[in-house]
């Protein structure tokens, strides 16, 4: 009885029509040729990324309506996929969004320091947003770098090897304006061992292992 | 096929069934919350854990499919255990609010605790609460009981189609909802409260009327559309309290429309409880008596010819048998059973059943429908049409105004003149039909409710024989009715006798005083208004147009309150049951046209409802076999000729109110009143 494109009521009106621009008309067109034919909604998640970048971090109602018609999917299959991912918001966020991992390995590693830092640097708590639209503060699950436990995410980039100093140094450097620069911030090289290599440090020759 | 061993016995099951469905076969059965036969496997209950061996874990052995060999523990210490820490898991957010559930007594997870539970709670945490949603006027919803089993989420998107539940947010933050808070509309929803397996989704209308093992349960028949669903209505002290679906694999399946659950409180409203004379122009009371003393002398010299009979949508086979019989014993041959005027005859009964049978359609491999909407007109034939579709390798195209009906159709065209091109081959859809093996179409009353509806008939049998949809054991030829009494008044043979009239003629007759009284059996949904001038007796059991024309009124019974025939639209002659007695001085259909003819000194004869029967078998066969859909043999029927170009209209206006019943029913009218708003909504008119 009822179509599948009644338009969205909350938030509708506020945040206005929503469709990709040229750029990402094509982007989308190429994300969606990554997948079979008829398996066009594969690249929802694709898609709603791109939407969200294109609107300042954020996915109004019109922009998951627009995602779904686009894809040919029913909007609740969509907005499924857009509540499931903690990566996607559907609330306006700042420009800076600080993603604080608190799972067992961070958190074990110190991730309790971390996230005070970013409070007292910020001044707001979590699911927070500064009033100058700076900064979103939020607590995630595992972001996958435990080796180089605890770490924040901000926007695209993995910072790690942290502790309360070196986030809020972070953090100031980024209310400065300035880009830090991503990765550890110990200056360790990837995930290479804090106190040098521990293994296959023998030359070939050396037959069997000693030890860890 | 595989073997397995299940609980030390080895069993030999189809392959590519899934291990608890070959527990089932083995007469295990396993705990399950999220799986359902008639619903994708979705797995995430975890309830069905079994001990599988070489499997370090637990397996979940609703999708898990079978292997040879597999040895299968279903009531080991692992799978026991596992049970156990799952269930402890389901009830840790589930309210411990059974006394205040309407689910209790015939919740799943009630009955399940009672084996799995933990008699404590090791959880202390503050268990979280979920707002509730609109599912609409129908459904309650509870959402902090939701265990998310989904199984309302894969109804609505696979049986239903209408795709606006999801399960939303993850983790503790999971929630069943609609994208957008808005009344889910569909008019199978009810369905959900059957599969939701604990009381998150109840029945709105029932909400706190009847705990469930204080009812009787009575199994019937619907007889509110022509489907004939299966139903058990259940009731206590009289009063029908709630209509449930019963497993009939050949018609409903397990489920039923809205209209079928729901319209029962319509049998509580505007009842015509005691026997009404008109006099000086007003209804006043009367007993049996005195009604039947009205009749007769008003009968006494009439003729035959001055007098006719009209059957409603609601008329039982028994009724309306021994109306037609009383009717040829006054000697008149003008009745009929087709208010609404459709151009069917009673001669070949290949021309108007649902030949194909509903299980049939799932054999079919193109369709066409002429003048139908069965989304509205017959819910769960629409179903049966979308279990085909979702198959894959099923093309269908409609005749007829712009409807949505759940799955891809293509619009061929709006009327005659494009069922006249398929019918010359012209048209594409043609060629579809000619190509398939097992081809079907559905002409409703949308086409054949019009003047020339034996012609659309006859173009519709050209379609049907031109495009080989008649051949050895198949037969792709069908009607669509809407009313529970079309296919059995047929078969009775209640329609105009040697030069009798049809309703159109009768009424018209009547307009101009060329009738002395006019019986109406249930008859609402003719112009009353030239009834106005004539006698008119009003047998039924609802104050609805009819009772108000009439002159005197005999309270009948209302389908659940006798037993009773009713033929569907395949031609399925099923025994509806008395459920509740009729309320008052109201009667069996049946008895009081057998009362009133001994009155009128024609008695018919028939004393009990096993000789009437028995008279139903003389008049017709297919009364021998009820529950049987037997094949009819190919005829000719309808009536070459040009077509009328208007286009086809669908016949119903509301499905939620199509007779005395639902139009008395307060949920109807809710489900009318949400309809509405949201066809306002879709064209932008109302916020």
């Amino acid at each position: 009885m009822s179509g599948p494109t009644n338009p969205p009521a909350n938030g509708a009106d506020e945040a206005g029509p929503f469709a990709f621009t040229k750029a990402n008309l094509a982007l989308a067109d190429e994300i969606i040729g990554r997948y079979p034919e008829d398996r066009e909604a594969s690249a929802v998640m694709g898609l709603l990324d791109l939407a969200q970048r294109q609107n300042d971090g954020w996915l109004p109602p019109p922009a998951v309506a627009y995602v779904a018609e686009y894809l040919h999917m029913p909007q609740i299959r969509v907005y499924e996929v857009v509540t499931f991912y903690s990566m996607f918001n559907l609330k306006p966020v700042g420009r800076n969004q600080v993603r604080v991992c608190t799972t067992t390995p961070c958190w074990l590693r110190g991730s309790a320091a971390v996230l005070d830092a970013c409070r007292e640097t910020l001044g707001i708590d979590l699911n927070e947003t500064t009033e100058d639209g700076e900064f979103t503060l939020t607590e995630v699950e595992c972001l996958g770098a435990c080796v180089n436990a605890p770490m924040i995410q901000i926007n695209d980039d993995y910072f790690e090897d942290l502790d309360g100093a070196r986030t809020k140094a972070l953090l100031d450097l980024l209310k400065k304006g300035d880009k830090p620069k991503p990765g550890s911030q110990t200056g360790r090289q990837c995930s290479a061992p804090l106190k040098g290599f521990a293994t296959m440090i023998s030359s070939a020759k050396t037959k069997g292992t000693e030890g860890d | 096929m595989p073997k397995l061993t299940i609980d030390g016995v080895e069993v030999e099951v189809e392959p590519g069934i899934t291990v608890l469905q070959a527990c089932e076969t083995a007469g295990v059965e396993i705990p399950r919350f999220c799986y359902h036969e008639r619903l994708s496997i979705a797995g995430n209950c975890r309830m069905c854990l079994v001990e599988m061996e070489k499997s370090p874990k637990p397996i979940a052995s609703c999708a898990m499919p079978v292997a040879e060999g597999m040895v299968i523990r279903t009531d080991s210490e692992m799978a026991v255990k596992a049970r156990r820490g799952v269930m402890e898991f389901l009830l840790i957010n589930h309210p411990l609010d059974c006394p205040i559930c309407d689910q209790g007594g015939e919740c799943d997870l009630q009955d399940q605790a009672l084996f799995y539970g933990f008699d404590r709670t090791r959880f202390e945490e503050a268990k979280r609460s979920v707002k509730e949603k609109d599912f609409g006027p129908l459904i309650q919803t509870f959402m902090t009981r939701c265990i998310h089993c989904t199984r309302c989420v894969r109804f609505a998107t696979e049986i239903a189609g209408v795709e606006e539940l999801g399960l939303t947010g993850r983790g503790e933050d999971v929630e069943i909802g609609t994208y957008i808070e808005k009344a889910l509309v569909s008019e199978l929803s009810g369905n959900m409260i059957d599969l939701c397996p604990v009381g998150a989704l109840t029945s709105k209308p029932y909400a706190f009327t009847a705990r469930s093992w204080e009812l009787t349960k009575t199994e019937s028949i619907d007889a509110l559309d022509a489907v004939g669903s299966a139903i058990r209505v259940d009731s206590r002290g009289g009063e029908v309290m709630r209509v449930l679906p019963r497993l009939n694999e050949a018609v409903n399946e397990e489920w039923i429309s809205d209209k079928t659950r729901f319209a029962y409180d319509g049998l509580r409203r505007q009842r015509l409880d005691r026997p009404y004379v008109r006099r000086d122009g007003k209804l006043e009371e009367a007993s049996w008596d005195q009604a039947f003393a009205a009749i007769a002398g008003q009968l006494e010299d009439a003729p035959g010819r001055r007098i006719a009979a009209i059957a409603g949508d609601l008329a039982d086979c028994e009724s309306m048998l021994a109306l037609k019989d009383l009717m040829a014993a006054l000697g008149s041959v003008h009745t009929d059973c087709r208010q609404d005027g459709a151009r069917i005859e009673a001669g070949e009964r290949a021309g108007y059943i649902f030949n194909t049978t509903i299980a049939g359609i799932e054999r079919a491999d193109a369709c066409l429908l002429i003048g139908t909407d069965p989304r509205f007109e017959a819910p769960l034939i629409n179903a049966r049409l979308r279990k085909r579709y979702l198959a894959g390798g099923f093309s269908v195209g409609f005749v007829g105004p712009e409807v949505d009906l759940t799955y891809r159709a293509e619009p061929l065209g709006a009327g005659p003149k494009t069922l006249g091109e398929i019918a010359a081959g012209e048209h594409p859809f043609a060629a579809v039909l000619d190509d398939a093996a097992h081809p079907m179409l559905i002409v409703g009353q949308g086409a054949l409710a019009r003047p020339d509806g034996a012609r659309v008939l006859a173009t519709a049998r050209r379609i049907a024989e031109e495009t080989g949809m008649i051949g050895d054991g198949w037969n792709g030829f069908n009607v669509l009715h809407l009313a529970a009494a079309r296919v059995g008044g047929l078969d009775i043979g209640f329609v105009p006798g040697e030069g009798g009239l049809d309703v159109a003629a009768i009424l018209e007759a009547a307009g101009s005083g060329g009738l002395d009284a006019v019986y109406l059996l249930g008859a609402d949904e003719i112009d009353m208004a030239a009834l106005a001038d004539t006698f008119v007796i009003y047998q039924g059991h609802h104050g609805d147009a009819g009772a108000e024309a009439a002159d005197v009124i005999l309270p009948g019974a209302a389908y659940t309150e006798k037993d009773a025939t009713y033929v569907n639209t395949e031609g399925r002659a099923q025994h509806g049951r008395l459920a509740v007695f009729p309320p008052g001085e109201a009667r069996e259909d049946w008895k009081i046209i057998r009362a009133l003819s001994g009155v009128l000194g024609r008695t018919l004869p028939y004393d009990d409802i096993g000789a009437l029967r028995a008279r139903m078998i003389e008049v017709n066969r297919i009364f021998a076999a009820p529950d049987e859909a037997r094949p009819a043999e190919w005829g000719a029927f309808g009536t070459p000729g040009p077509m009328d170009p208007a286009p086809f209209a669908y016949p119903l206006e509301n499905f939620y109110m199509t007779d005395p019943i639902t139009r008395a029913s307060m949920t109807m009218a809710e489900c009318t009143a949400l309809a509405r708003s949201a066809n306002k909504d879709k064209t932008g008119t109302d916020g």
